[in-house]
């Protein structure tokens, strides 16, 4: 298992962002975390590369606690809005990922990518676009030849014809190197082309996790599960 | 970590070393013709003093503040907290980046004011008036301002309500260390002479926003060069002061005139009598003069340099304490 959650919670002051949540994620796995906005994802995303802290449970990733994996360099994580340094370039963003991963990071990769994305090294990544931020967040993710990657919400920013091609391109690195991979979207058509496992959250609680292949119809399944949620809450 | 850091710290160390350079220019153009400038030179030398007093306040407003409040308003938090780098590794050598650039500016600029002043401040003889804009007091501000900033900002997590946080804790904290912290670095020393009843008038003191204190008689301050003189006391042989009773019963002329008359020379009647008065007094009772003499600046300097490197280090634990158990 790359990734393990056992009973993971996590509670900002009165209010319960996630309850309860055990999963187990297999080597080489691709696990599409989706549910409504607010469900907890960017939270359970947080806990796992070690930026929150939980209130109760237990992460392990890659057989450890998330800083001990995050300072192993061996995740790669990009962050909801895929934030970078306004004011430095693509050239200084790649320097910062060679200067704080120096024992993992792949400079010829990460350049190839950069060059093969059309983004100018000298440019500063406040003047990139949002789909082109996205591509440099996940190159300095991707450089690390993690093994385990967290994207949170990586396509929000793109039109619907570059999510396709980007989570098509994400999917294609990481099996590649047997990396892999959770990500978060709020949009189900995501999931289907690109994942092998799907995790729903609603309400701060695993709704349902199961491997696609084994799913008749994951779009049904995904919004009779949130559907449930919805009715309960009616009631 | 040190060049991401060295990078995101260029242009402010661009923009500090420009400001520096313009003083520099100003001083080794001007130092040559100080000492002859005389009354000219009050205005510059003033000026010269509130560049280092303010320095280090916008060295904690615009290098501290920002340092981690705009990684958390911009989200790059996580990202470079997504790299094989602790937090605590991140923030010492950021620290140490504005650290160092905190301690050279003020350094500089306080040796090149004080190189450039030195004549006047000679001629003044009055070195603990121009005690926070002289010599190494001015590096303990930054140092402590930089590290209330990134605190401030640790904790605020937005750079505008740091910055004017730490603009007023550093000037509270300056406030409170004159009045109370710097005086307890060494016990003053204390003269005995007797009463000059040609030197001793009689009145009330005070400013418009601390107020006015009640008449009473006043010795003329003591001309000690250098002195800094904390108090000047009239007290009889067993050490109790002089009290507003027994002025009244040894004086009753002087204690009953009004004030509010014209300004101007005391008429002679007036004069006689005060001096009268206080030869009176003067039978039992001396003047005690505490101060701190002109040799103990160096004391002094270092002293308040220690308080406020000390109140820095304090600040700079509580972060790193801080920064570990932000979510």
């Amino acid at each position: 298992m790359i990734l393990e959650t056992e009973t993971l919670a996590k509670r900002y002051r009165r209010r319960w962002a996630l309850r309860d949540c055990t999963l187990a994620v297999p080597e080489g796995a691709i696990v599409g975390l989706v549910g409504p906005n607010g469900a907890g994802k960017t939270t359970l995303l947080q806990l796992i590369v070690g930026l929150l802290t939980p209130t109760a449970g237990a992460v392990r990733v890659l057989g450890g606690r998330p800083d001990a994996a995050m300072r192993s360099g061996r995740v790669g994580f990009v962050a909801q809005d895929a934030p970078t340094y306004a004011g430095l370039t693509v050239a200084d963003h790649l320097a910062l990922g060679a200067g704080l991963n120096p024992r993992r990071w792949d400079a010829a990769a990460a350049g190839e990518r950069v060059a093969r994305l059309g983004l100018s090294p000298r440019l500063r990544a406040g003047r990139l676009s949002g789909g082109q931020r996205a591509q440099l967040a996940l190159t300095l993710a991707l450089s690390k030849r993690p093994d385990l990657l967290v994207l949170d919400e990586p396509v929000a920013s793109l039109d619907p014809l570059a999510r396709r091609a980007f989570l098509d391109e994400t999917v294609a690195a990481a099996t590649a190197t047997g990396t892999g991979v959770v990500l978060s979207t709020h949009l189900v058509a995501d999931l289907a082309h690109t994942c092998t496992h799907v995790v729903v959250v609603a309400g701060g609680r695993v709704r349902l996790a199961a491997e696609i292949a084994g799913l008749d119809d994951l779009e049904r399944v995904v919004l009779d599960e949130l559907g449930k949620d919805e009715l309960g809450r009616a009631a | 970590m040190i060049r991401l850091a060295l990078r995101q710290f260029r242009s402010a160390a661009w923009t500090a070393a420009i400001a520096l350079v313009a003083v520099a220019a100003v001083v080794v153009a001007t130092r040559p013709h100080v000492a002859a400038a005389g009354v000219q030179a009050i205005v510059p030398r003033t000026a010269f003093g509130l560049v280092v007093i303010v320095a280090p306040a916008l060295i904690g407003a615009f290098w501290g503040a920002p340092l981690v409040a705009r990684e958390f308003e911009a989200g790059t938090h996580r990202l470079v907290w997504a790299q094989s780098i602790s937090r605590s590794h991140w923030l010492a050598v950021k620290l140490a980046v504005a650290g160092t650039a905190a301690v050279a500016a003020t350094a500089l600029l306080s040796a090149l004011v004080t190189w450039w002043a030195a004549p006047l401040d000679d001629a003044a003889a009055a070195v603990y008036g121009t005690f926070d804009a002289r010599d190494v007091a001015p590096v303990g501000y930054a140092v402590f301002a930089l590290a209330f900033g990134v605190t401030a900002g640790l904790v605020l997590r937005r750079t505008l309500p740091a910055m004017a946080l730490t603009l007023v804790v550093l000037l509270t904290t300056r406030i409170v260390v004159t009045g109370w912290l710097r005086p307890l670095a060494v016990a003053p020393t204390v003269v005995t002479q007797p009463l000059d009843p040609d030197r001793t008038g009689y009145g009330s003191g005070g400013n418009i926003l601390l107020g006015i204190g009640p008449s009473r008689l006043r010795p003329e301050a003591p001309d000690i060069p250098d002195a800094w003189v904390r108090s000047v006391r009239i007290l009889d042989a067993a050490g109790k002061p002089l009290t507003d009773q027994v002025l009244r019963a040894t004086c009753p002329a002087v204690t009953a005139a009004k004030p509010g008359g014209p300004a101007g020379p005391a008429p002679e009647s007036v004069r006689l009598q005060m001096h009268d008065c206080v030869t009176r007094i003067g039978d039992k009772y001396h003047e005690v003069i505490t101060y701190q003499p002109g040799d103990r600046y160096w004391t002094f300097q270092w002293w308040e340099f220690a308080i406020f490197v000390v109140l820095a280090a304090i600040l700079g634990g509580y972060a790193f304490q801080r920064l570990r158990r932000t979510a």
